[in-house]
């Protein structure tokens, strides 16, 4: 999956057409361990980058979604909370999260490309 | 910490050969789940067998000094009738304070010449000196640091160990034996802490990888971490040291009363007998239940539960998720006045309340293997 940027709190996202698709990585729900519970934002929600947005809880601990970037949240992923094991099973695939559209497309440029998360989170072993 | 600091266990390189995840606990470095996750495991154990490596526990002999009597002994610091308890049998009772608070909760079983003890490894020093300073002078008290401790668990956990010891399908739950398994003398017992039928084996440290194997390599044994460990007594409703019981709660408030028996209530003879009795006698303030959260949403431990009112009325001591229940379970401490199951309340989580409501534990079926 090309295109796909990343946060330091292992967020992904997803950019087309000014809506970013908003997930976490595989990395982070292997971190996490089984997922049990998640919670999505509203639509229309205001989202400011690196704030708290959602969260998602495994069997242990709870754990919050920040934002990558500011915008509006214009769609969720309604039937992932009857589903959390999704988010393990499909990170990248059917276990996004919610769509938002940005308010400045610069703010991507803060964000990490696949070589260089990759190499981040080899660094945190 | 680093992981060099924290103690291993026997079992340690065969954690890291089955791809664990090892996190530090009480000063060990212990797996708190195998690469199938929390989830596959505790199923596992509900439909088949888990094997646990539970040798970071303290396992104490008391042996009688001459003129002494190791049960008598032992009852000047537990809630439990020991002097009752039979050769070959295992009982569950708590070390208390003089305030009746909890120190310790342990099993204790009677060989015979000695008793041995099996405490949490959180408390395994604290109890050790805790014995040593109340009864070293009636018990020869020694350390089995170099023994291993494993927990098969499950209802086909008699199946597989069978095929090592065949006479174990006779062993009723709290029995206990002694057994020659694969060449080696261990102390098994009936018992366990996930609700399910199951043996805790105690072997010699250097045999234990090799019992561990041979136990991994049948069908029906799969490795189980702590994670799933927790999740399963969780849902047998079964009280964790340092989170639903601890100093500051008595056994009469962690619905554990039942572990003190007629003569011991009305004898004594153990820290705090009268703060105890008088609760028994009037009531506690408080008491620990089972807590169903509506929804998905966990209620983590330490989660302030408050009445529909709003007012705060206990906390959350235990909180989680329920594999087997499919959903949030939780324990925790309500006044007593709301403690009925049924009873409506609100689980402060994240600044939202979460609405729960108080029920039986435990919320599964216990499985024990009853005479």
């Amino acid at each position: 999956m090309s295109g796909l940027k990343y946060t330091k709190e292992h967020e992904w996202i997803s950019v087309e057409g000014g809506v970013g698709t908003v997930g976490i990585t595989p990395f982070a729900q292997e971190q996490l361990g089984d997922v049990v519970f998640v919670e999505l934002p509203e639509v229309g929600r205001k989202a400011e980058q690196g704030k708290e947005i959602a969260v998602v809880e495994s069997v242990k601990a709870a754990s919050e979604i920040y934002a990558p970037v500011s915008g509006e949240v214009v769609e969720v992923n309604k039937g992932l909370p009857d589903t959390p094991a999704t988010v393990n099973s499909d990170p990248l695939g059917n276990g996004w999260f919610f769509k938002i559209r940005l308010a400045d497309a610069g703010q991507l440029a803060k964000l990490m490309d696949e070589a260089t998360y990759k190499s981040f989170c080899e660094g945190l072993h | 910490m680093n992981a060099e600091a924290l103690k291993k266990t026997p079992l340690h390189a065969l954690h890291l050969e089955l791809g664990a995840r090892m996190v530090p606990f009480a000063g060990y470095d212990m797996p708190v789940q195998y690469p199938g996750g929390i989830i596959g495991e505790h199923l596992q154990v509900r439909a088949k067998a888990g094997l646990f490596d539970v040798s970071h526990m303290g396992q104490l002999r008391l042996t009688a000094k001459p003129g002494h009597d190791a049960a008598t002994a032992l009852e000047r610091v537990v809630t439990a009738d020991i002097k009752g308890l039979v050769i070959g049998g295992m009982r569950y009772a708590l070390f208390t304070d003089e305030n009746g608070g909890i120190l310790d909760d342990l099993m204790v079983s009677n060989v015979g010449d000695h008793l041995l003890l099996v405490v949490n490894a959180g408390c395994k020093e604290a109890d050790e000196a805790h014995l040593r300073q109340r009864i070293a002078g009636e018990v020869e008290i020694e350390n089995l640091a170099s023994r291993a401790l494993l927990a098969l668990q499950g209802p086909a956990a008699e199946d597989a160990l069978a095929r090592l010891v065949p006479q174990c399908r006779e062993l009723t739950f709290m029995a206990t034996a002694f057994w020659s398994i694969e060449g080696e003398r261990c102390f098994v017992t009936r018992s366990g802490y996930t609700g399910e039928d199951g043996f805790e084996i105690s072997i010699p440290g250097h045999a234990a990888e090799r019992l561990a194997r041979r136990l991994l390599s049948m069908n029906e044994v799969k490795p189980a971490g702590l994670g799933a460990r927790d999740s399963l007594r969780l849902e047998a409703g079964l009280p964790l040291y340092g989170h639903d019981i601890d100093r500051n709660t008595t056994p009469v408030e962690a619905g554990l009363a039942w572990n003190i028996a007629k003569r011991r209530r009305a004898e004594g003879g153990f820290p705090g007998a009268e703060v105890i009795r008088r609760q028994l006698a009037d009531g506690p303030s408080r008491r620990r239940v089972g807590i169903l959260p509506e929804g998905r949403q966990p209620a983590r431990d330490h989660s302030e539960i408050r009445d529909r009112a709003g007012r705060a009325i206990g906390e959350i001591t235990s909180g989680g998720f329920g594999p087997s229940v499919n959903g949030p379970i939780a324990m925790g401490y309500v006044e007593s006045a709301q403690a009925a199951p049924g009873q409506q309340l609100d689980l402060m989580v994240r600044g939202k309340a979460i609405p729960a409501k108080v029920v039986q534990l435990p919320f599964i079926t216990h499985n024990y293997k009853r005479r």
